[in-house]
């Protein structure tokens, strides 16, 4: 998309902090979340689900939770589509979710579901979910990615593999990515100094505190009402219809707030089983996933396995850096095997890189999203051996990040040249930055790691409404997971003139609008912000429409200034300006509504960078790592509402930290989830953590008529890697597996 | 099983219900009187959204079992305005942009104001502390623990 209207150079609206219009909502308990929605005789849904990691099912007898009293139906494979067929690779898309919403001949990880049940009570649900008996014939399991990739593991599904998988790998690499450029070997006797490491990380669960809940009503006739929480309806909306064979119009659904995402609910879980269960019994059926069903059945992010080699010379200059990354995705293919690849060297401008990304099935929920996905563990092993070699070589971490920075006109690691991108700036802010100066003490350590996340613009539809009183209201399809609705207010202030007050902008519901992709991928500030400026000055072209007619001069001798049509110039003709109200006030009379519309693919969202700044102290005794200061430096292009950028800064930093020290997916050898609860797998409280200090860093992004970057997920890519490079310094070890928890800590000092 | 008629108090109200033995308080909260402020992110203690006031003292309603509430008065979020103004720590929740979902928000503000009224003059660990049984996994805690803070100085001076 052509924009060349690009950085206005004052903004009246834009940058200011504004109270978010859903503010009081959700203050005083109104806001309706996913499971805050009830109907009239609606019944209640529950799971059953494997206990087993691998198993055939070799029977599932219902007959006795049938006879359940208050029991209404249950549902199994046999209920979904008929027409979604498994093919190999990516094509298999909807049999993929299908078989995850819905076990059918084999169940692949502990917590897959397998059948559910409708009652007229929550508890009678779940007690009925005991009463049905599953006739299992365990098979052999794998949950390790080295494992799930060697000679002899278990194979998940055969001809689960797409075409990039090369001959000779196991059948549960599904998905092979390789790419760079130059000569690593030349590169590398270039080099004072090659350091080479493996890694591993843990799967990390997004830690939503909302569980996945929905309200479905269908009826025979194939008409449906979905109320869920999601973070794109849209998309609930297409795969939904697919999976139960309905037309995709017919199924309206409307998101609910959403008590929050980070990538994990961009998928379906029970929303398809709901709907189901109610077209079973022509009632409303409600489903709400206990917090164990979260983690043992929705998305946790990949586990990985990770070997870098990097060649540095004795004045920082990088000559060569290659990294493998096998990505262990749970049961489906789908894990981000090459986009982790493709993230790994992204900020340096290397004249030799080479990456190679694996995408691998083990007996484990299907990864989702989660911020930035892929890229926070590349970060960690890339930015623990650049430090490694900034320690060896005596080098400042900053200085040698600076040497190699991408910036404009850079060759990217994954191939396009970049634009104007804010790395350096980051860096230059981070050095001069009184945090990177301050004094350390004895056992405490500092460090530092850049990160990267490419963004995504997508499909987008936004309609924008003029209303008699001079207000407007804009409707969006694109969930609100951390304060959108304020920022789009505020764009369409800018752009119409008139005050964020008498603006609404309201999440509308599938039947109102076309398409929107997820809220993902840090687009949402980004695409829908594009879309809404776009639709507000499509409003105003036909406002200035109407000032002309009225005026009885050409539309082209008409502008918008500051909320008013006003004749162009002195030419135009000498004219009271017409404020948006007056125009609007009369628009019945004059040709009736006036409405803005936006709807494409907005191509332009630019890529994203930060540099992080952590201190850490590590307790010998315990091995305990305690945060003292923590500082994010990111490129937000344009911060709209400056106070909801430094909360997904901060928000991420908090992610990265417990994704460093202490979360992790534990398996035991039978495959199943040994912490499905807040107790054993925790996330970090408010007692653990320091205040987390942001610098909002802006070099515009030529793709958006204001600047804007998105900037929800890159602040969750450099926290490991930092956090790793300052325990490093604190205790003098360095770990290369997460979580860094202090059982391995103390281990690690042990092995000194 | 039959179920059990329960009287209690809440938000000052005389309310009643009926609830099955099992039934916690916060399903009933939510459930059978329609007050969805409350909100289950855990069911198990872990992550504090389901606090409520009961005669006093801050719980997990997802601990408590509705029969339980017999005879108490019980404090949930919808009771923190009483009109049309919002309670301190609303507004500069709001002000402050500490929260981004809100589904930790009721929980945190139930808590807090309970703090408030023991500690009028918390220190940050204090606070951190003291909000330990109450997760956010969006914010970082940050903006909510200087939110806090804030209110805590100004309703100190108004007082
Ligand atoms: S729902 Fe009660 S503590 Fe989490
Ligand atoms: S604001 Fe989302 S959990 Fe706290």
């Amino acid at each position: 998309m052509a924009l060349d209207d690009q950085s206005k150079p004052y903004f009246k609206f834009v940058g200011t902090r504004p109270k978010r219009p859903d503010g009081i909502d959700k203050v005083t308990g109104r806001a309706k979340f996913g499971a805050d929605s009830y109907a009239a005789g609606m019944l209640h849904g529950a799971i059953v689900r494997s206990p087993h990691a691998h198993a055939r099912i070799k029977s599932i007898d219902t007959s006795e939770a049938e006879a359940l009293k208050g029991v209404k139906a249950v549902v199994t494979r046999a209920d979904f589509s008929k027409d979604i067929k498994f093919t190999s690779g990516k094509d298999s898309e909807h049999w993929n979710v299908l078989e995850n919403v819905m076990a059918d001949e084999k169940v692949l990880y502990d917590g897959h579901a397998l059948a559910a049940i409708a009652a007229t009570s929550a508890l009678i649900a779940r007690d009925a979910v005991k009463l049905v008996k599953v006739e299992y014939e365990i098979l052999s399991h794998v949950t390790d990615v080295d494992e799930a990739m060697a000679i002899g593991a278990p194979v998940i599904r055969k001809g689960a593999s797409d075409k990039s998988v090369p001959s000779g790998l196991h059948e549960n690499v599904v998905s092979y990515y390789e790419s760079g450029h130059g000569d690593v070997e030349t590169g590398f006797t270039e080099a004072d100094l090659i350091i080479e490491e493996s890694f591993k990380t843990e799967a990390t669960h997004q830690g939503y505190i909302e569980p996945h809940a929905c309200l479905a009503s269908l009826g025979s006739d194939g008409k449906g009402e979905l109320w869920c929480t999601t973070q794109g309806h849209f998309s609930f909306q297409k795969v939904c219809a697919a999976l139960l064979g309905l037309e995709t119009s017919q199924l309206r659904v409307t998101a609910s707030e959403i008590g929050g995402g980070f990538g994990g609910k961009t998928t379906v879980f029970i929303e398809p089983v709901a709907l189901a269960l109610s077209r079973k019994t022509n009632r409303p059926v409600k489903i709400v996933m206990s917090r164990s069903e979260v983690f043992r059945a929705t998305g946790p992010t990949a586990s990985t396995s990770m070997d870098i080699k990097i060649g540095m010379k004795k004045d920082g200059t990088i000559t060569a850096g290659q990294g493998t990354f096998r990505l262990q995705g749970g049961a489906f293919p789908g894990a981000p095997g090459g986009m982790t690849a493709m993230c790994a060297f992204a900020p340096y401008a290397l004249k030799n890189v080479h990456q190679i990304g694996y995408s691998v099935m083990s007996n484990r929920p299907k990864q989702a999203a989660y911020r930035a996905p892929g890229s926070p563990m590349a970060a960690f092993a890339v930015e623990s051996v650049i430090d490694a070699l900034c320690k060896k070589l005596d080098l400042d971490p900053i200085e040698v990040r600076l040497k190699n920075a991408s910036r404009k006109g850079t060759k990217a690691s994954y191939g396009p040249t970049f634009e104007e991108i804010g790395l350096v700036e980051c860096l230059e802010t981070a050095k001069s930055h009184s945090h990177y100066k301050a004094p350390l003490k004895k056992g405490q350590g500092r460090g530092i790691s850049c990160g990267f996340w490419f963004n995504f613009g997508g499909e987008t539809a936004v309609s924008l409404a003029l209303s008699e009183d001079g207000t407007v209201q804009i409707s969006v399809g694109t969930p609100d997971i951390g304060g959108s609705r304020a920022s789009i207010a505020l764009m369409a202030a800018e752009e119409l003139g008139i005050p964020y007050d008498h603006i609404r902008c309201t999440v509308a519901d599938t039947a109102t609008l076309g398409y929107n992709e997820i809220s993902h991928g840090s687009r949402v500030t980004y695409a829908t912000g594009l879309a809404t400026i776009k639709a507000a000055r499509d409003a105003i072209n036909k406002l200035c429409k109407r000032a002309a007619e009225k005026w009885g001069i050409p539309e082209e001798a008409v502008k918008w200034e500051d909320g008013h049509a006003v004749p162009s110039g002195p030419n135009a003709g000498d004219f009271e300006p017409l404020s948006l109200k007056n125009i609007s006030e009369k628009m019945g009379k004059t040709g009736g509504p006036i409405v803005g519309h936006f709807e494409a693919n907005p191509e332009g969202a630019g890529v994203s960078f930060a540099t992080h700044i952590v201190d850490a102290e590590v307790d010998p005794e315990t091995g305990k790592t305690q945060i003292l200061r923590y500082t994010v430096i990111q490129d937000a292009g344009k911060a709209i509402h400056p106070s909801y950028v430094e909360g997904q800064f901060q928000g991420g930093a908090a992610q990265g930290i417990g994704w460093a020290l202490n979360e992790e997916y534990i398996y035991g050898s039978d495959g199943r989830l040994q912490n499905a609860g807040f107790l054993d797998y925790r996330i970090p409280l408010a007692s653990d953590l320091p205040m987390i200090d942001t610098v909002i860093v802006e070099v515009p992004n030529p793709g958006h008529p204001y600047g804007v970057r998105g900037v929800g997920e890159t602040s969750i890519c450099p926290p490991l890697a930092a956090i790793a490079n300052a325990v490093s310094q604190a205790a003098g070890v360095r770990l290369t597996e997460l979580p860094m928890s202090p059982p391995s800590i103390l281990a690690a000092l042990k092995a000194e | 099983m039959s179920n059990i008629h329960v009287n209690t108090t809440v938000n000052g109200d005389e309310i009643g219900f009926l609830c099955d033995p099992r039934e916690t308080l916060l399903d009933c909260l939510r459930d059978k009187l329609s007050l969805t402020g409350a909100k289950e992110g855990c069911g198990t203690g872990d992550c504090g959204a389901c606090s409520v006031k009961l005669s006093g003292r801050l719980v997990c309603s997802c601990l408590v079992l509705g029969a339980e509430a017999e005879g108490q008065e019980i404090e949930t979020i919808e009771g923190m305005s009483r009109d049309e103004n919002l309670h301190p720590l609303q507004e500069k929740f709001i002000e402050y942009a500490a929260l981004q979902c809100g589904i930790c928000t009721p929980g945190i503000l139930v808590a807090t104001k309970a703090l408030l009224e023991k500690n009028p003059d918390p220190t940050e660990t204090e606070v951190r502390y003291w909000l330990a049984g109450n997760l956010c996994r969006c914010t970082g805690y940050d903006k909510i623990i200087r939110a806090i803070l804030d209110t805590a100085a100004d309703m100190r001076e108004a007082s």
